[in-house]
């Protein structure tokens, strides 16, 4: 059994109204220099050994992630 | 005329997109989420509500339906297609419409009564109404921003696929004002806003959606 | 080593951490006298937590028979099921039967606002659910401190949102409810979840388990470790090292609201085929009080295995199994032929449901737990034959002094038009919207009236048109200035908001939110409230059909304003003649005020916005002159004579012209008599604002006179003005008081 983690965060150019809300708390809550923040996802996921990194990339750009919004990575990790 | 309305798990509306089939003189077929069934039917609504809870993102569970592989294949011969809300959504996921819809802009779900502007009265939803013409559908919703791509923009505007603008403000940070849109062919339709809630002004703003269905009605009439 | 009967009766001087539990001395002992041996730790779980206030109502108990006492034959011949039930049942006509009940759940959305809100509306929907019914909508009175408390900031977002969040997705319109701010709610907000179904009368479901051999089936969601809390005292005495390893879970119950349409729609499914016997659904205490109650309703008792409860944490025992607050769970008694088409169902809609146990003979409720028993109790001593307190009741030693200091002497302003706009804008009257905006009230077609309407009007029947409308209402400050008329103020005006709406009042629920019922004073106010709500229910000749109590919302010493909210339901046969409360259908209308005007300030919103004064007496309430009133718009409405109403509550005459201008975006020329002040801001009871057409006058005053109803021509409607006109006094534009009402909540909240 293998860990994979898939992080889904929406593209640049996406309107990102819950990070933005997150930065604009941060003074309120009296946290200064933070300057920006993106909100994705965070997947983890327990495969089968025989299930290959192209398998992974597919999982993740046609259901994990909306390529049309999102950015997506996919990496291995220790379990 | 026949029109399919599909229920998936979590479905709000089907039961409101109904009523506003039958208020066009339709007869209004339940499809159900697991079949690979159309029952035979003239036209779809994919309703709006919570499929799937929004899990994941809104509509992306959904539109990997056993009924919606039969949708796409209709909707890709020509069969009209109408998404509200969540149906949009769905129909955005499932890539029969361009875009994706994301969390309003002021984050609150927000339920109003909205003025839009058809643009286009050529799509198989829109014929009984003028271009230009303002309406007033509720529009009720936590996740209508929609976004796109600076080319499938211009796009969406140089074919005059914007099928509804908002007027009077922007109630959700889409772009370019965009309430709905269409296919290229114009038989796919979506809007973030409620026909199906404005067929009556006992219970709704205006009977101002009704005209959706209508238009319908004479769409299939003429095919 | 899982703590066994048979273990309990050899080990009868263990140990119990009952005190821990909340159990008194004289409770623990009560409950070995029960058993003939000591409890065991499931046994010591589930009698604690059903023996609780919460469940148990130990301490109102003695006060709430008087609702029995009050409630009269012909009071309950519309009723078809009433206190104790899930929910309260009244027959509407034409077959239709209508379920409604509003409950608190005030505490954990202090804690948790978000989740807190969105479990309370889960709570009441499944109650109005295990009646047999369809949902059809929800109602919200919500109670917070200062409105501009960085507090009330951080829970007044999130109950809107948590309320939003999960009737949103559950498909149900909010169709009313209230916003109230006060200090003394500012540790304790008030979160009240109304909910209202409706079914064919022949398809009401009980609550109880009958027929030997009969299945006991739990389906919804899996169970889990939310709201344990306290429960988990017992953990550290059944399990070795595991238990130091566990996370410790916070008593906040967490929903899907998701998982409850899916059990909505699977219930009602399961309803119509006819497949089910009894129902509950668990709400607090959990298993505990869901087999419990069904078993104690019956006339058997019950087995169930415990083993077979479909888990989603590792490592649960017995009394955590049977304490647990998850939520979206049901349980159905189903007969043995019927079981499989019922998990057919069930399967159909990916619900999980598992066969857990049996009715059987006798009178025991006994469960075990992977073969051993756990559990061999009598059902009713658990469900219904908790603690009897007999709270001592002290009318408090300040009462007089706070009667006794009247806003008679407090100054009133030279600029009454000017005190109109910041009265309007004052935080208590301004417009909701902010908060309303955040709730879907198109689905399901049927909402024909919302906030801000008087009432919420749905349509129950698509052929006949028959609907019903509903209102909440409660004014914590009258009530403390004397709980009894409070009470009774807070059914009128419940009353009257539902008559303004054109339905006939017919039933009653109730959300009695005190201080500790330790306090002598709390209990004096909660016995007052019941005293007046209860009699004026039976002088209006309808019947309190169910309702909820909360007690402990206080914080050290302070207890919140005695706040009994009082929702009323009323029927209308035809939802097309409903009466909005927005003035514009025609220009010209004459505009009347029907009632008399006294001058009242006692508790006023006045005297409480500009001078932070409470005291003197609250208005009178006559509940003869409301039921009067309440037939006039009856009828006015039956035969097209009034084309819109508005009740006179909080703010007087003056918020009620500025929002029903707002409301219907339309202006007014109004003369009122000599005593302006008293005119615009008396809050007298028992008064509504209605726009008559000119051609229906004369026959509408007519009637009034002679069913000897004070009326008095208070203006026109005046589409051109665009403005509220006050002889005497000037003009407010309508853009400049709407800017003023609509303004206030975004500034605070956005």
């Amino acid at each position: 059994m293998a860990r994979v983690v898939v992080d889904v965060m929406p593209k640049p150019e996406i309107l990102d109204p819950q990070g933005q809300a997150v930065a604009n708390a941060l003074p309120r809550l009296g946290f200064a220099g933070v300057t920006a923040v993106r909100q994705g996802k965070h997947f983890e996921l327990e495969v089968a050994d025989d299930v290959d990194d192209a398998t992974l990339a597919k999982i993740a750009e046609s259901f994990l992630a909306n390529p049309v919004i999102e950015d997506w990575t996919v990496r291995r990790v220790e379990a | 005329m026949r029109v399919g309305v599909i229920t998936f798990p979590g479905t709000l509306d089907d039961v409101d997109a109904q009523r506003a089939v039958r208020y066009a003189d339709g007869e209004a077929v339940p499809l159900w989420h697991g079949d690979h069934d159309l029952k035979g039917v003239d036209a779809v609504i994919v309703p709006g509500g919570f499929s799937y809870g929004d899990y994941l993102r809104c509509g992306a569970i959904a539109r990997f339906a056993p009924v919606m592989q039969e949708v796409i294949e209709v909707a890709n011969k020509g069969m009209p297609v109408l998404g509200i809300c969540n149906g949009f959504q769905i129909l955005a996921e499932a890539h029969l419409l361009p875009g994706a819809l994301v969390r309003n802009h002021k984050l609150h779900f927000v339920c109003r009564d909205q003025w839009l502007k058809v643009e286009n009265n050529s799509t198989a939803w829109t014929t009984r109404y003028d271009k230009g013409a303002e309406i007033l559908v509720p529009l009720k919703s936590g996740e209508g921003g929609y976004q796109a791509d600076e080319e499938t923009l211009k796009e969406l505007e140089g074919e005059s696929r914007v099928a509804f603008r908002y007027v009077g403000g922007n109630p959700n940070g889409s772009r370019n004002d965009i309430a709905g849109i269409t296919n290229a062919r114009g038989n796919v339709v979506g809007l973030m806003p409620h026909p199906e809630h404005a067929i009556d002004a006992l219970t709704g703003p205006t009977d101002d959606g009704l005209g959706m269905f209508l238009s319908l009605l004479d769409t299939l009439v003429k095919a | 080593m899982i703590d066994t009967v048979k273990n309990a009766a050899a080990t009868p001087d263990q140990e119990q951490p009952y005190r821990e539990l909340g159990l008194k001395d004289d409770e623990y002992a009560r409950i070995r006298d029960i058993l003939k041996r000591r409890p065991t730790d499931a046994e010591l779980a589930m009698y604690s937590v059903m023996w609780s206030e919460h469940c148990s109502y130990k301490s109102s108990k003695v006060h709430l028979k008087y609702f029995g006492e009050t409630t009269t034959e012909e009071m309950r011949s519309k009723m078809l099921a009433g206190i104790g039930e899930n929910a309260g049942v009244v027959d509407i006509g034409d077959g239709w039967a209508v379920t409604f009940k509003v409950e608190s759940h005030n505490h954990p959305s202090y804690v948790e606002p978000y989740q807190g809100a969105a479990t309370g509306v889960g709570g009441i929907v499944r109650d109005i659910l295990a009646m047999g019914a369809r949902p059809l909508a929800v109602m919200d009175p919500l109670r917070f401190g200062r409105p501009d408390a960085p507090d009330t900031k951080r829970v007044l977002p999130g109950i809107v949102a948590g309320v939003g969040g999960y009737g949103n997705c559950l498909g149900l319109p909010n169709i009313g409810g209230e916003v109230v701010f006060d200090e003394s709610y500012q540790g304790n907000p008030l979160v009240n979840a109304l909910c209202v179904g409706a079914m064919r009368v022949e398809d009401l479901h009980l609550a109880h388990a009958s027929g030997t051999g009969n299945k006991v089936i739990l389906y919804g969601a899996r169970t889990g470790l939310d709201g344990i809390g306290g429960v988990s005292v017992l953990a550290s005495e059944t399990f070795d090292d595991s238990a130091g390893k566990r996370k410790k879970l916070p008593s906040v119950q967490v929903g899907d609201p998701f998982t409850e349409k899916v059990l909505i729609e699977c219930s009602l499914e399961l309803f119509e085929k006819g497949l089910v016997v009894g129902i509950q659904d668990l709400g607090g205490a959990g298993l505990s009080c869901a087999t419990s109650e069904l078993a104690s309703a019956g006339d058997g008792g019950m087995h169930v295995y415990l083993d077979r409860v479909p888990l989603r944490a590792t490592g649960m025992t017995p009394a955590e199994i049977l304490s647990s607050e998850s939520q979206e769970r049901m349980c159905a008694v189903v007969e043995p032929g019927n079981v499989e088409a019922f998990l057919e169902v069930c399967r159909k809609w990916d619900v999980i449901a598992t066969e857990i146990g049996e009715v059987t003979d006798g009178d025991r409720l006994v469960i075990t737990y992977h073969g051993e028993v756990v559990v061999d109790v009598p059902p009713r001593t658990v469900a219904h034959e908790g603690p009897v307190y007999h709270r001592p009741i002290e009318r408090p030693a300040d009462q007089d002094e706070l009667q006794a200091n009247t806003p008679d002497s407090l100054e009133r302003p030279d600029d009454l038009l000017e005190l109109i706009k910041v009265m309007a804008a004052s935080p208590n009257l301004a417009s909701r919207k902010w908060v309303t905006q955040q709730y879907d009230r198109y689905v399901r077609g049927g909402t024909v009236l919302a906030q801000p309407s008087d009432g919420g009007m749905i349509r129950i029947d698509e052929e006949t048109g028959r609907g019903v409308a509903l209102s909440t209402d409660c004014n914590g400050r009258y009530t403390k200035l004397d709980p009894y008329e409070g009470a009774r103020l807070a059914l009128a005006e419940a009353y009257r908001n539902v008559a303004a709406t054109g339905a006939t009042p017919v039933a009653v629920t109730n959300c009695l939110n005190f201080g500790s019922p330790e306090d002598p004073a709390v209990m004096w106010q909660f016995e007052q409230a019941v005293k007046g709500l209860a009699d004026g229910c039976a002088e209006l000749g309808i019947p309190v059909t169910g309702g909820n109590v909360s007690f402990y919302n206080q914080t050290g010493a302070t207890a919140i304003l005695p706040t009994p909210v009082v929702g009323v339901l009323g029927v209308i046969d035809d939802v097309r003649r409903r009466i909005p409360t927005g003035i514009g259908a025609e220009a010209g209308e004459t505009l009347l005020l029907l009632g008399e005007t006294k001058p009242e300030f006692g508790g006023s919103e006045w005297a409480h916005h500009v001078h932070g004064h409470l005291g003197g007496l609250p208005p009178k309430a006559d509940l003869k002159r409301e039921k009067l009133l309440g037939e006039v718009l009856v009828a006015g409405s039956r035969d097209g004579m009034v084309s819109a109403a508005h009740d006179l509550s909080e703010g007087g005459l003056a918020q009620a012209l500025v929002e029903t201008c707002l409301i219907g975006e339309t202006g007014a020329r109004v003369f009122l008599q000599d005593d302006l002040f008293t005119e615009l801001f008396s809050e007298s009871a028992g008064r509504v604002l209605v726009a008559v057409p000119r051609t229906e006058e004369q026959r509408f005053t007519d009637m009034c006179t002679a069913r000897r109803l004070p009326w008095r021509k208070v203006g026109v409607v005046d589409p051109e003005s665009k403005a509220l006109e006050i002889q005497d006094l000037g003009e407010l534009p309508l853009d400049e008081l709407r800017e003023a009402w609509e303004g206030t909540l975004p500034a605070l909240f956005d």
